[in-house]
């Protein structure tokens, strides 16, 4: 923080602290009313709407108009906490009906996370990015109004009834199936993470945004439900001796198009409709998109509507043109398929402000293209010393992993980082030993270790050490 | 007569009972999952089979020269790509960044200089089947689909021309288009272990546990400028609990702001700003746990209100105090509960609606 900065920092906090209109300074909860509404009360008064506020928040420890500011935590009397000693609104009234939402919705007071797109980032809202606020999530799965959103040429509500999947190519039948065909074959639900290549990207050079929505927010891990690839190709006669490759096809106007290794897909990629236990929303790809276990999530085609399989890579448009990383030799490396071993702390995470040290469970994801999460270290220093944190089970394959671990902040600064094993024995790497051999100009796969700094005012940052 | 009449008979139904085996073992063969799915015709697949690949399996005949080319793409493309496709505005640039020389290498120099601001299309793209599969699946990005072949063909060849990768006079077909030398067509590598699952990771770090960087320096922050470039970071994220956002509109606070959160947005901004309707009010403040739009429940319907209230002057006023203290009589004798937590300006909202008949 700069000298200046720290001034107007002082003098903000003065306007707050200071009392006005000479009122007497009464102690009040004033958890229960934001700061700006008590200092908006201070200048204009009282009046209908603002007193419609109070009464949600409380009234009699303001002490009728005299609203007083704000000494650190107090309460209203030595009896006890308001919020325990006064009956609140929903213990007095009745509540809601049942079916008031009948698809229900968060809490309101969930409203600030939402999908977000990084400001600058892209030029065009119908190809572009929505990132999954990471930084209020908890466990493994993300609901699905929060999924991550990636377009090449907008979303549609595609019509279920008229869309169809074709497979052809190398197979001795060429086919086509209704969503009717494809939901009585024997279905699978599996749990796996989907990551964007770019994820991470914007930081390949240096510190570029401020919080991990927008660092690691491509991201996302569902339960999806579907019928295994290999079933329908099987199915088609697929020649699986030659075709080595297979073309999914979207249905949308980008006709979006990516080769896919049929060796690993056969092992473990869905045909899917099912998401989280309802249908694939339509920004997810409703009804039918492909999904590739480990594999960037380009390639898990939305609105899928063919499968070709054939006997090289076709070299479309989002696997030679974008979708490629740049070397330092001026090289591209083309197929950067899998999504290797990563990890990110989301809370505490940059752009977030703590209240006060003591005791935190600092938690984050973990996840690997590779297979399992096999431990994850976490450290508060920089990187010099490590703990090994708890991971939550279960622990499944190509899915993320949820770590936590205790700690006691004793508010002094601190750079927080978490570091991921798989169980291929790969270690997360720090961001230098990435740049060493890639470079800072491949924008995709950046799974390096990402550093917070907790600085004493209890302000979480985006930092790069090293 | 009648027994040959009788064979034939038994013949032709035979024969007809053969012929629908034959027709449904073509249908469903093979038969693992019967009556699931059916053959694609040889229509449906040339409709939906249009991709290129690299060794132009799949490109239609066809031809078009850069002169056409350049026509289309003034009337279709340049406002997006700019009129020599240079245009960074809304995508990146198509062309630009290449030489004769990238030309005869097959490797684009420029790739090598990080002071190069941008990688255009041209600078990348390894294989001419890439520029046509895309243009003839998805562009333009407005009325996809909407190209002929030989459409696609003269915008490819006008896209190789602002790369002087063809000369101006060019027309290029499905017979030359196996000739051209896209700059960038050595430029590209899949030695690397990410495109299998079992690929060898290209960096191997250790898990040190103890004194790992006994000097930890920090390389690279985000910059003051930047601090609300992402707009309030307050608001997103809960404005209760444990991990609140730092207001950036504001300069970092001076110190811990304590258990009660001095100088952060609260909860109560959150829940404020949600929007209300009437409707929306009758649903959440809980009128509609006893009335409904056009039955009698605990109490009267919207309807009978508004029937009952119709052109009366001073209803509105009449039936606020109604809402705001309560009281019984005027539909039966179960009273109706005081609402003191509805504002004015929500109480008059939801009486209009209401004698407007929930409209």
């Amino acid at each position: 923080m700069t000298k200046k900065q720290l001034e107007i920092s002082a003098q903000d906090i003065n306007h707050f602290e200071k009392p006005a209109h000479g009122t007497r300074l009464v102690k009040a909860p004033e958890h229960f009313l934001s700061q700006d509404l008590v200092s908006d009360i201070n200048t204009h008064g009282l009046d209908e709407s603002r007193r419609g506020f109070m009464r949600k928040g409380f009234m009699t420890a303001l002490g009728g108009a005299t609203a007083g500011l704000a000494a650190p935590f107090a309460m209203a009397s030595t009896e006890g906490d308001p919020a325990i000693l006064e009956k609140q609104e929903w213990q007095t009234t009745l509540g809601k009906n049942v079916a008031t939402m009948p698809y229900g919705l968060p809490s309101v007071y969930e409203a600030n996370l939402i999908r977000r797109e990084s400001p600058g980032l892209t030029r065009v809202s119908a190809a572009s990015v929505a990132f999954t606020p990471l930084q209020g999530l908890f466990g493994t799965i993300t609901p699905n109004g929060l999924h991550f959103e990636r377009h090449h040429q907008g979303w549609y509500n595609l019509n279920p009834e008229t869309h169809r999947l074709m497979v052809n190519g190398l197979v001795k039948n060429p086919r086509v199936f209704t969503m009717s065909d494809l939901m009585r074959l024997p279905s699978v639900s599996r749990t796996h993470f989907i990551e964007c290549g770019a994820n991470t990207g914007l930081e390949w050079g240096n510190v570029a945004v401020p919080t991990v929505q927008y660092t690691h927010g491509m991201l996302s891990c569902c339960e999806f439900t579907g019928v295994p690839l290999s079933a329908l190709l099987e199915e088609c006669g697929a020649d699986l001796k030659k075709g080595k490759y297979m073309l999914a096809e979207g249905g949308d106007g980008s006709g979006m198009t990516r080769t896919i290794n049929l060796e690993s897909a056969l092992k473990d990629t869905i045909v899917a409709w099912g998401m989280n236990g309802e249908m694939l929303r339509p920004e997810n790809g409703f009804p039918l998109r492909l999904v590739v276990p480990g594999v960037q999530g380009v390639s898990w085609v939305k609105w899928l509507r063919r499968l070709e399989v054939g006997d090289m890579p076709w070299n479309s448009k989002d696997e030679a043109i974008h979708y490629i990383d740049l070397m330092p030799s001026g090289l591209h490396r083309q197929f950067t398929s899998i999504q290797e071993c990563k990890s990110v702390i989301t809370t505490p995470s940059g752009g977030q402000q703590l209240l006060d040290k003591g005791f935190y469970n600092v938690t984050g994801m973990a996840w690997s293209g590779r297979g399992k999460i096999k431990r994850v270290d976490v450290s508060f220093d920089g990187g010099n010393n490590w703990r090994t944190a708890r991971l939550e089970t279960p622990i499944l394959t190509k899915s993320v992993t949820r770590f936590n671990i205790d700690w006691v902040w004793d508010g002094s600064p601190a750079i927080l980082q978490s570091r991921a094993i798989d169980d291929t024995g790969y270690v997360q790497p720090p961001i230098k030993m990435l740049r060493d051999v890639r470079g800072t100009r491949s924008i995709y796969h950046n799974n390096a270790i990402q550093s917070w700094k907790l600085d004493s005012n209890g302000e979480v940052s985006n930092v790069q050490v090293g | 007569m009648f027994k040959l009449d009788k064979l034939v008979g038994r013949l032709v139904f035979g024969i007809a009972l053969a012929g629908i085996a034959q027709l449904s073992v073509a249908q469903s063969s093979p038969t693992k999952f019967p009556n699931i799915g059916r053959v694609a015709t040889p229509a449906e697949v040339a409709a939906w089979d249009i991709d290129v690949r690299p060794d132009f399996k799949g490109l239609p005949k066809g031809s078009g020269s850069v002169e056409k080319g350049q026509v289309i793409w003034e009337a279709k493309c340049a406002s997006c790509h700019g009129t020599f496709g240079e245009s960074n505005e809304i995508f990146t640039p198509i062309a630009g960044g290449t030489t004769k020389d990238d030309i005869k290498t097959g490797r684009v120099a420029s790739l090598n200089d990080t002071k190069q601001p941008q990688r255009t299309t041209l600078m990348k793209t390894s294989t001419v089947s890439t520029l046509w599969d895309y243009v003839y699946r998805a562009m333009p990005w407005n009325a996809p689909r909407s190209l002929t072949p030989d459409d696609t063909y003269a915008l490819v060849a006008f896209m190789l021309s602002l790369g002087d990768i063809v000369p101006d006079n060019f027309v290029l077909s499905n017979t030359n288009i196996a000739e051209v030398k896209m700059p960038n067509r050595n430029g590209i590598t899949t030695k690397h272990g990410m495109w299998s699952v079992a690929g060898k990771p290209d960096v191997n770090a250790k898990a040190c546990m103890n004194n790992c960087v006994p000097f930890v320096q920090i390389g690279s922050t985000l910059p003051d400028f930047a601090r609300n470039a992402h707009e309030n970071i307050a608001e997103q994220n809960r404005m209760y609990g444990p991990y609140r956002g730092a207001d950036t509109t504001k300069p970092p606070m001076k110190s811990l702001p304590g258990p009660s959160g001095v100088g952060l947005a609260h909860a109560a901004d959150t829940h404020s700003s949600v929007p209300k309707g009437p409707s929306a009010l009758f649903k959440n403040e809980n009128c509609s746990a006893c009335h409904a739009p056009n039955a009698k429940l605990v109490g009267p319907s919207i309807t009978d209100i508004a029937k009952k209230y119709n052109g009366q002057s001073g209803a509105t006023d009449q039936l606020m105090v109604k809402v705001k203290v309560g009281g019984a009589g005027v539909w039966g004798a179960i009273p109706m509960p005081a609402q003191a937590q509805l504002s004015a300006e929500d109480n008059k909202a939801l009486v209009v609606w209401m004698l407007s008949g929930g409209k």
